[in-house]
């Protein structure tokens, strides 16, 4: 075929169709590997519920249990602790829990179903990191006169109260997440799991 | 030549561009002959790769990434870097190579970026050059990160588990994203063996073909040099610069001068100082990853230092989008700004040496900004120091987006005609 010849337009459209199946069929290739990059179900499955036993907790201790990979404290609050609630209302960005960050039977001041008891996963909503704990109430704690006891996140700086509530002005947007959990008795906690059965 | 060995470069030529490449690249391609000190860090640069590549590639040959708990309870994963350091003949020095080799890679390609910018190497017809280059720093950024993750002690977790955190903050598909990068809702096994797989050979592969790009850009529109004129505007009878000499035997000779120094520096970190005071390798880091606690401290690794606190800088929401959203952006954009330089430098000359004192005044601002930014990101943050990022985040995008009009207005000297040579 020489150059002058005329395109052959019915040739050229066979082309043009030919590659537009073959584009097709390619982006549809791509379509498992993609897929094998989302969780194995074998991930997901791993979310099963822990149990912990709360029985030698004394109060004014925190334990941390293990949760689908993530660090869920449980804090016995002393009535000292829980009082500091009532300070550090205002000085909170969401005192009242009016984001979705717990179960609806959480959605109280102390964030828990039993007062005593703080039950809540030890990672900071704004970039993962696990906070410390700085119990110690005013200028022993190293945060100032007016901390009344609470948690610091040591990758940026996030301050939250004793029931997980951060405070205003902070990198973190969120109070600490509540999982769902639920009583098995007296001593024994469920978390992951809170259907009533 | 004996006419046996000839007659077999015949052979091969014949079926393969054996000595036009040769010629094209190194024998007959033409360089400027007033190369600087600061000519080193380009043939520096191919070097520390060979040296990751080849470490690389011994290491592998021990390490295992696997995040479960062997029967000591220690992570499989970190167990076998230990095992690496303590029980392979060797091994300590391959894996002290590889560490130290990493810092070095980020030294040598600071320089050679910074040369680009003192001699305006990044100027037509050089653009092509320049975006490779800065792909390459990307690259070299994952590359970084994801094996950062490897030995699987706590800066490995918990700077993993922020940077990829960083993804959920982009709106509508962050969640997701930050899952398929993970693999799992978690920093978990499935992290660590996929960043291992991209650390290994996915990026590499990009990292060795784009550096290919680069030299190849390079050696089809000539070196740039220290006084920023074109050597190919002057040349003689026979077609060849006046002012360039060939590439070997004139620079291979001169960079081994290079290599041989650079190599003094580096066995002396490798040898006695791996660690580099806690800044090539973390101390935290000789801690098994534990997902229940964070460090007390955490930063990233030195070279990320500047860019991370640009990320911290940004403290405001915007359009009604998180405060953390904003910060990756402008992370992001600290690093592809670099890219756009070629058109954001509207100056008359090319070289230092002849622009004026605004310039070199704004150049030697956004230099310290940008060591204070450094420093700032190793450091946790406080009201004043984030303060201070945020001065000097301001200053990093002027030097860029106030280029074309300070550029413009800076009293140049005339260039000259040929290349000054002692």
């Amino acid at each position: 075929m020489s150059v002058d010849q005329k395109m052959d337009s019915g040739r050229r459209q066979l082309l043009v169709a030919t590659s537009a199946a073959g584009g097709v069929a390619a982006v549809a290739t791509a379509v498992p590997f993609v897929a094998s990059l989302t969780p194995s179900e074998r991930a997901k499955a791993a979310g099963a519920p822990v149990e912990a036993d709360i029985s030698k907790l004394a109060p004014g201790e925190m334990m941390t249990v293990e949760w689908r990979g993530k660090p869920v404290w449980i804090l016995r609050r002393t009535p000292e602790m829980l009082a500091s609630l009532d300070k550090t209302d205002a000085a909170v960005s969401d005192p009242e829990s009016a984001k979705e960050m717990q179960p609806e039977y959480a959605k109280n001041k102390s964030r828990s179903i039993k007062p005593e008891y703080l039950v809540t996963v030890g990672i900071c909503t704004h970039l993962g990191c696990s906070p410390s704990d700085k119990f110690k109430v005013g200028a022993d704690s190293g945060m100032g006169d007016d901390w009344h006891g609470g948690f610091l996140c040591p990758c940026h700086g996030s301050k939250f109260d004793l029931s997980g509530r951060v405070y205003k002005s902070m990198p973190a947007p969120d109070n600490l997440e509540v999982p769902p959990h639920k009583y098995l008795s007296d001593t024994t906690i469920l978390i992951g799991d809170d259907s009533k059965a | 030549m004996t006419t046996k060995s000839q007659q077999l470069l015949n052979w091969v030529d014949e079926r393969f561009p054996l000595t036009s490449t040769w010629k094209a690249h190194l024998s007959e391609y033409y360089a400027p002959k007033n190369f600087n000190f600061w000519y080193f860090f380009g043939s520096l640069a191919l070097l520390v790769l060979v040296i990751q590549i080849l470490t690389g590639i011994f290491l592998v040959m021990h390490y295992k990434p696997d995040a479960s708990l062997n029967a000591s309870g220690i992570p499989v994963a970190f167990a076998s870097v230990e095992y690496i350091m303590r029980e392979v003949p060797g091994g300590w020095l391959i894996r002290y190579l590889h560490s130290t080799g990493a810092s070095a890679f980020f030294i040598v390609v600071y320089l050679h970026m910074f040369r680009g910018l003192l001699y305006g190497s990044y100027r037509k017809p050089r653009e092509l050059i320049w975006i490779f280059g800065t792909l390459i720093f990307l690259a070299l950024m994952a590359e970084a990160f994801m094996g950062y993750l490897l030995p699987w002690g706590q800066m490995s977790f918990w700077g993993a588990q922020v940077i990829v955190n960083l993804f959920s903050a982009i709106p509508v598909i962050g969640p997701d994203l930050s899952v398929v990068i993970r693999g799992d809702f978690v920093v978990s096994d499935a992290t660590l063996n996929r960043f291992f797989s991209f650390h290994v050979i996915a990026v590499p592969l990009v990292l060795i073909g784009l550096v290919v790009a680069h030299i190849v850009a390079l050696h089809e529109v000539g070196s740039n040099n220290p006084d920023g004129v074109e050597i190919k505007k002057k040349k003689d009878a026979n077609g060849i610069p006046l002012d360039g000499i060939p590439f070997h035997p004139y620079y291979t000779v001169k960079d081994i001068v290079g290599v041989v120094g650079f190599l003094i520096f580096f066995s002396a970190i490798v040898f006695f100082a791996p660690e580099g005071g806690g800044y090539f390798l973390e101390y935290n880091n000789f801690i098994p990853a534990d997902p229940l606690k964070t460090p007390p401290h955490i930063a990233p690794v030195w070279y990320f230092t500047p860019f991370y606190s640009i990320l911290r800088a940004v403290t405001y929401p915007l359009f009604g989008i998180d405060a953390k959203f904003w910060g990756v952006v402008a992370m992001g954009a600290a690093v592809v700004i670099i890219a756009f330089l070629p058109w954001l430098d509207r100056s008359p000359v090319k070289s230092i040496r002849y622009k004026g004192g605004l310039f070199k005044g704004i150049l030697a601002v956004f230099i310290v900004s940008f060591f204070i930014l450094g420093y700032l990101g190793v450091l946790p943050p406080t009201p004043g120091r984030t303060l201070v990022a945020q001065i000097c985040s301001v200053i990093y995008f002027a030097f860029f987006l106030a280029m074309p009009w300070y550029s413009k207005i800076d009293k140049c000297q005339p260039e000259p005609d040929r290349v000054t040579f002692k």
